[in-house]
């Protein structure tokens, strides 16, 4: 074979996010080499996107909170379809995790007896949010990254991973990548990987994701073995600015309305009331008067329904536009401007205020914002072991928005950066026992090795074939128009026979133009492979699920089925590639303890 | 609304030049939507640098008629008519077009020694929001190096690399000396390796911060006051070798940098 660089560690982590960036600590603290491969920079990921809060039940404000209440409330909001092991597991361990990241120089707002203070948010009962005002994923991202290099980790920056490499056994071995600066090829070997590679929004055309969010962890897991389950449960956050058309789908915090802002159609009226499902009337307000009693006081009133899961929420938001009480720009009106004073919305929510005030000339203390669902976040992932984050195939881990089971059919906010430091953690601490115990891989198959270098180099040598952008840009159109918000079953079978047929022919002959360092282009079309890998997992998914629940709405099969309610969709492929054949199964539920049931029963 | 003329660096580190691409605007576009809808027609290997294209991440850094900004934040029709200019960050060297190699900012952040608070007491720890503050407002920095590219001691003098953090890391170092809970005392070091000295204090960096930190005022002329009074009062030496010391040298706490 070509010799290329080539590194050795005990632990690769693909990925720089929250969950990577976590996992990397854990088993650099149990003494392991560790190296952590990212497509962009140390400190860019996805993660700094987040802005509401992490999600704990640490009791600060309500006494009453505990773990108990938050896998109640994780599990109803994830619509039962969750990995009940996984939703125990980040309840409890959550406030850990929060103060942990104090000991590492993380200042969260505080409240007035020195504590860290928590905020409301959709579908949590209590005050739960520990937040440092809108920019939380930031404060988490760099709190991680700052303590990572302390440690003196390795850390590939703009290293771009192409497949995981296996050994003669069938074991994870390792990965093979590329430098975007040189265009250069590069090899890890590794005794464990651990997959940190966040999320898919980027094959739909209205997101709040950014380009790197391509799915690459998800189709290098299935391609190398492993399952995805619940790729069909996408969810399309409820408020993404919809104005000005180029940032169509850039995220507004839901910490407005956990701050007291409130939904109105073209009518001025508030809406929600209108939509709130049986599961949730016990629980949630009946007027406006009794909603804004609650803001202050959680026991003098009942929630706002403008807070009920953002999988409700962004069908209500669809429902109105629908229906012609939508506002100029194709939205809904997001209202804090006439409810809460100027100086508390600029020191509550300070980068909402800048962004509006700077891309779309709206000055959120006095007008209301124009807004509508995006597609914000992947519930499905990789099918893990709850306890471990372990998947199917030796050596191969994963955590983060790229596994699956977790968050259910529909995840809360809050849960996300949660979900990153509780199973981080866990990964890097199970990859250390399978290190630990003697495992890992017996040699390092250069066969895959070369096979994914041609097909990487493959776009520069066709005499003539399509530009990877409008590929991109038709893909994103097809999966919005069809595997959107709201679907039904004509739709998807178009969808996938495009997939099928039209996407993955046009990806297997594009043409890369111009060189191989820093070229967006031939990134691009090395992303490409995995957005269809992913597209179609999503899209099978959502045929197969005839019902709706949380992220998957069919309007042919408008309610949820009690049948369908006891299995995930798991989707595997042979060949390890995005053109390979894909299978899906059902596969059935974990059956819940006694003790935990008895915890949803109570809550009813 | 009427076509507009972008001249975009190109190039390598072999050298390169303007290039012109005229194209139509849409309303209410930044910097970045333009560049990308070039990337996706007329020039698909144009590299420059981005991720969230919402301000929050810092990647898309670049010089935009002549100015250090970001190309996501900046709107078009808030830049003069006629052609506009976007051309790399010029304190750090050239990948390719528009991405430069901030290699430099990620080893400062290397050598700096990390935070060390005491054990945590049962419940967690308690500080007081106007404590926290100061440190927030620095850690709303999203490393976008723009306030580095303008600094003229590393601009305009490429040897003092070596012993300058630069403005970003001022900040940095300024947030942990009044971080509530850090006990690792960095005065010594910074004026001593990292070069506070050098900064005389002309405000470039707070001009082109884009999350508007005040980083002169609020980080670096109170880092300098700190830093001198370890070095040079007498009487609060004294004191602290009273007390023992309520902060610890980075030396004695053993947690110099990795190497």
């Amino acid at each position: 074979m070509t010799e290329y660089e080539h590194h050795d560690y005990d632990v690769l982590i693909i990925g720089a996010g929250g969950a990577g960036l976590r996992a990397a600590i854990e088993a650099k603290q149990r003494g392991l080499s560790v190296g952590i491969v990212t497509k962009s920079l140390l400190g860019k990921a996805h993660t700094v996107m987040a802005e509401g809060g992490i999600a704990a039940a640490m009791g600060n404000i309500y006494a009453e909170d505990n773990w108990q209440v938050h896998f109640r409330d994780t599990m109803r909001g994830g619509k039962m379809l969750n990995n009940y092991r996984m939703a125990e597991l980040h309840a409890k361990e959550a406030p850990d995790r929060v103060y942990e990241l104090e000991q590492w120089g993380a200042l969260f707002d505080r409240t007035k007896d020195g504590r860290i203070l928590q905020r409301d948010f959709g579908g949590h009962r209590y005050a739960r949010l520990a937040h440092v005002g809108d920019r939380t994923g930031l404060e988490l991202i760099r709190t991680l990254q700052q303590k990572v290099v302390s440690m003196g980790t390795d850390v590939f920056m703009e290293c771009k991973v192409l497949q995981l490499v296996h050994d003669s056994a069938g074991r994870i071995a390792g990965a093979v990548a590329y430098w975007r600066p040189t265009g250069e090829f590069v090899t890890f070997k590794a005794k464990a990987v651990i997959l940190a590679t966040g999320g898919v929004g980027k094959s739909w055309k209205f997101t709040s994701n950014s380009w790197e969010s391509t799915g690459d962890g998800h189709a290098m897991a299935l391609w190398a073995g492993a399952e995805l389950i619940d790729m069909e449960c996408i969810q399309f956050h409820p408020t993404g600015m919809v104005w000005p058309f180029s940032v169509r789908g850039l995220l507004v915090t839901e910490g407005v309305r956990g701050d007291g802002g409130v939904l109105r159609n073209s009518e001025g009226e508030r809406f929600m009331f209108r939509y709130v499902a049986d599961m949730f009337r016990a629980e949630t307000a009946e007027s406006e008067e009794e909603a804004d009693k609650w803001y202050a006081d959680h026991s003098a009133g009942r929630r706002p329904p403008d807070l009920l899961p953002r999988d409700e929420v962004a069908r209500a938001i669809n429902a109105e536009v629908k229906a012609g009480r939508g506002s100029p720009h194709g939205g809904v009106f997001l209202d804090i401007g006439s409810r809460r004073s100027a100086e508390y919305i600029r020191r509550r929510l300070p980068s909402m205020y800048h962004q509006f005030m700077e891309l779309a000339g709206v000055d959120i203390t006095r007008e209301a914002m124009e807004i509508g669902p995006t597609c914000h976040y992947i519930m499905g992932g990789v099918k893990v072991d709850a306890d471990t984050a372990a998947t199917r195939v030796d050596g191969l881990y994963a955590a983060g928005e790229v596994a699956g089971g977790m968050h259910g059919a529909n995840r809360l906010g809050g849960n996300s950066l949660s979900d990153l430091v509780v199973f981080g953690r866990r990964a890097g601490a199970a990859a250390a026992d399978y290190i630990e115990g003697g495992h890992g891989p017996a040699d390092f198959d250069a066969g895959e090795v070369a096979a994914a270098i041609e097909r990487a180099l493959a776009p520069f040598t066709r005499e003539s074939g399509e530009n990877p952008y409008d590929i991109q840009r038709d893909l994103q159109d097809m999966m919005q128009a069809n595997v959107g918000i709201i679907r039904n079953g004509p739709e998807l079978a178009d969808a996938l026979t495009q997939l099928d047929d039209t996407f993955s022919q046009r990806v297997a002959n594009l043409k890369v133009t111009g060189g191989r360092a820093y070229n967006p282009g031939w990134n691009l079309a090395t992303d490409l492979p995995s957005m269809i890998t992913v597209s179609k997992c999503v899209t099978r998914g959502a045929i197969q699920r005839e019902e709706s629940r949380g992220g998957h709405t069919r309007e042919d099969f408008p309610k949820a089925s009690a049948e369908f309610g006891t299995f995930n969709l798991a989707h595997s492929v042979s060949g390890g590639t995005y053109d390979g054949e894909f299978t899906t199964v059902r596969s059935p539920l974990l059956t819940m303890p006694d003790e935990l049931k008895a915890l949803l029963e109570e809550a009813k | 609304m009427a076509d507009v003329t972008m001249r975009i660096w190109r190039g390598d580190a072999s050298g390169g030049d303007f290039q012109e691409y005229t194209i139509a605007q849409n309303e209410g576009e930044v910097v970045l939507d333009v560049i990308h809808r070039i990337q996706a027609t007329a020039a698909p290997d144009l590299a420059c640098r981005w991720n969230c294209k919402a301000g929050k991440c810092g990647s898309c850094s670049a010089e935009i008629n002549g100015k250090p900004r970001l190309m996501c934040m900046t709107r078009m029709d808030e830049l003069p008519e006629g052609t506009v200019t976007v051309a790399p960050m010029r304190t750090f060297p050239i990948i390719r077009d528009l991405v430069t190699d901030v290699s430099f900012n990620f080893a400062m952040a290397e050598r700096i020694p990390a935070v060390l608070p005491p054990p945590m007491p049962e419940g967690g720890y308690r500080m007081f929001q106007q404590d926290v503050e100061r440190g927030q407002e620095f850690r709303k920095c999203i490393e976008c190096f723009l306030c580095q590219d303008v600094c003229h001691v590393i601009r305009d003098h490429e040897d003092n690399k070596q012993h300058y953090a630069g403005p970003r890391f001022f900040i940095r170092y300024a947030e942990l000396e009044m971080h509530p809970l850090d006990t690792n005392d960095r005065r010594d070091y910074v004026r001593e390796e990292m070069g506070l000295g050098y900064c005389n204090i002309t405000k470039c960096c707070t001009e082109v911060c884009p999350e508007h930190i005040k980083i002169t005022d609020n980080a670096i002329i109170p880092l300098k006051e700190r830093a001198v009074d370890a070095h040079y009062d007498p009487i609060a030496w004294l004191g602290r070798k009273i007390r023992n010391g309520s902060k610890r040298s980075a030396a004695e706490a053993g947690v110099q940098p990795a190497p």
